[in-house]
């Protein structure tokens, strides 16, 4: 018997019922872990069009005058490489720590719009900072969260084709939409991003037209993926996760995300000062399990160097083998052979250059 | 799925079939699989291990997760199965068939303290809920 309070639901929740999802709490969400065999909706993804419910994340428009300066001084990627409208910037938002509070995607739409993309067990924290910090330097910026949104994500190579069939017309936009960068049409959003290192659309439309908009892309040949698969997509593409690959508590300089961290330019942002007087010790690094097993998070690894953890592990569909990420010593270079205390064995691994699969193709 | 009548059960979600000869051939039921998810690796403990009641003794693990298997009554392996290490996901296609051990138990007797497929169907049930 359930105790706990109601799980939030997403506009497709009746429509992954009907279609036989395992439904998790996953993060107060009910969500579809997979709809049958998770390896099978992976594969589908990296082979034709795989379709994902992600409206648990939290489009959020900050809008007013210069937006753009509230945004330099909230996050540590540079804000003023976005100079085309529709132009997509991946960030992290830090404490004042230099901890990240949450990774965040920002489309630049015009100079008194952009839209953010937050993740959804961080949407209430991360909107409070934003609040904040708005009302502490007074920029009197609109911050409206868009729960009235579904956004959906089609991803795989045949994702074009699955979606210029469901929606007559949009061929007119993905057509032209180059990779991280989104187009928007009334109420309707189209960006070519995803989380799963295919090409894709993650597109946003009125939380009503949720369901309808996901039977026509099924009908068009796109198959329902659950958050399962989508997990061991973003590993194989070697993307980061909240919570478990970097937190408040970890340096994006240690988390693989120095590549979003922009200290070249003046910019004074929140957190820049306790990265300039922090040390690098650690690094994110990929493992490929040359033992049989399966890698985990938080399982320790021992190196040359000394000991690191696991932040994310998993069987990886693709490769047929076990691969991770783990945030291990600095100095150890791919190439080096480490062990990976699973149970009660220590078993050998060996580091290597991630992402470990990109466009279908494994890369390691 | 059905829970076959003539096996045995654990709170855990083993099953257990009482062979002819008195030894004991240990799987993980269908509602563990299907809990489970894709099965990627299978570990079984080696033959000649003496098991105590309860004890961990193998390792099921599918994309999702790790599971560990429990030996159902004290004994001693006699058996594990390399095709099952080799071919994980036939735990997925036929739970029943896709035995990961056999052991000989300290006290045949101990089987009566098992759970029945009713009792065992009663518990899948109830944590449906």
């Amino acid at each position: 018997m359930s105790t706990q309070a109601a799980l939030k639901t997403t506009p497709l929740n009746a429509t992954h019922r009907e279609l036989g999802a395992k439904m998790v709490d996953f993060g107060g969400w009910d969500m579809p872990v997979n709809y049958g065999s998770q390896i099978e909706e992976h594969h589908a993804v990296r082979t034709g069009c795989g379709l994902f419910d992600v409206s648990h994340m939290l489009p959020l428009d900050i809008r007013g005058a210069n937006a753009r300066g509230f945004l330099r001084r909230l996050v540590a990627n540079n804000v003023d490489k976005l100079q085309v409208s529709g132009k997509a910037l991946y960030s992290c938002m830090l404490n004042e720590a230099g901890g990240v509070i949450d990774d965040l995607i920002i489309y630049f739409m015009d100079e008194s719009w952009f839209r953010l993309v937050v993740n959804a067990g961080t949407a209430d924290k991360d909107l409070a900072w934003m609040e904040k910090m708005n009302a502490d330097w007074g920029t009197g910026l609109a911050l409206t969260p868009r729960r009235d949104l579904a956004m959906i994500a089609i991803q795989g190579p045949d994702a074009t084709r699955v979606l210029n069939e469901a929606l007559p017309g949009v061929d007119q936009i993905t057509s032209v939409l180059k990779p991280f960068n989104a187009a928007a049409m009334g109420e309707m959003f189209i960006a070519r991003t995803g989380y799963t290192g295919e090409d894709g659309f993650e597109a946003m439309v009125l939380a009503k037209s949720a369901p309808f908009f996901w039977r026509a892309l099924m009908e068009a040949g796109g198959k329902p993926i659950g958050l399962g698969a989508r997990d061991t997509l973003r590993l194989e593409a070697g993307m980061n996760l909240y919570g478990q690959d970097m937190d408040e508590t970890t340096s994006p300089l240690e988390s693989g995300l120095a590549w979003t961290v922009d200290l070249k330019t003046e910019r004074d942002f929140v957190g820049r000062r306790a990265l300039e007087a922090s040390e690098v010790t650690k690094q994110l690094a990929g493992l490929v399990l040359l033992d049989k097993g399966v890698l985990r998070g938080h399982q320790k690894v021992h190196t040359r160097n000394g000991d690191g953890e696991i932040t994310s592990g998993t069987f990886s569909p693709t490769m047929q083998q076990s691969i991770a990420l783990a945030r291990i010593p600095l100095g150890v270079a791919p190439g080096d052979e480490v062990e990976v205390e699973i149970r009660d064995k220590k078993l050998k691994a060996k580091v290597v250059k991630y992402p470990f699969v990109r466009n279908g193709k494994v890369l390691i | 799925m059905s829970i076959p009548a003539d096996l045995k059960y654990t709170p855990s979600h083993e099953w257990v079939r009482v062979e002819a000869d008195g030894t004991l051939t240990v799987g993980i039921t269908h509602h563990a699989q299907d809990l489970l998810g894709d099965m990627v690796f299978v570990e079984n403990p080696a033959q000649g291990r003496v098991l105590n009641k309860g004890e961990e003794c193998a390792v099921v693990e599918s994309v999702k997760a790790a599971s560990d298997v429990y030996a159902p009554v004290a004994g001693e392996v006699v058996a594990a199965n390399g095709e099952v290490e080799a071919s994980p996901e036939s735990v997925n296609k036929d739970a029943y068939a896709a035995w990961l051990f056999k052991m000989k138990p300290a006290n045949p007797a101990d089987v009566g303290t098992l759970l029945d497929a009713a009792a065992y169907q009663k518990l899948v049930e109830s944590e449906a809920h």
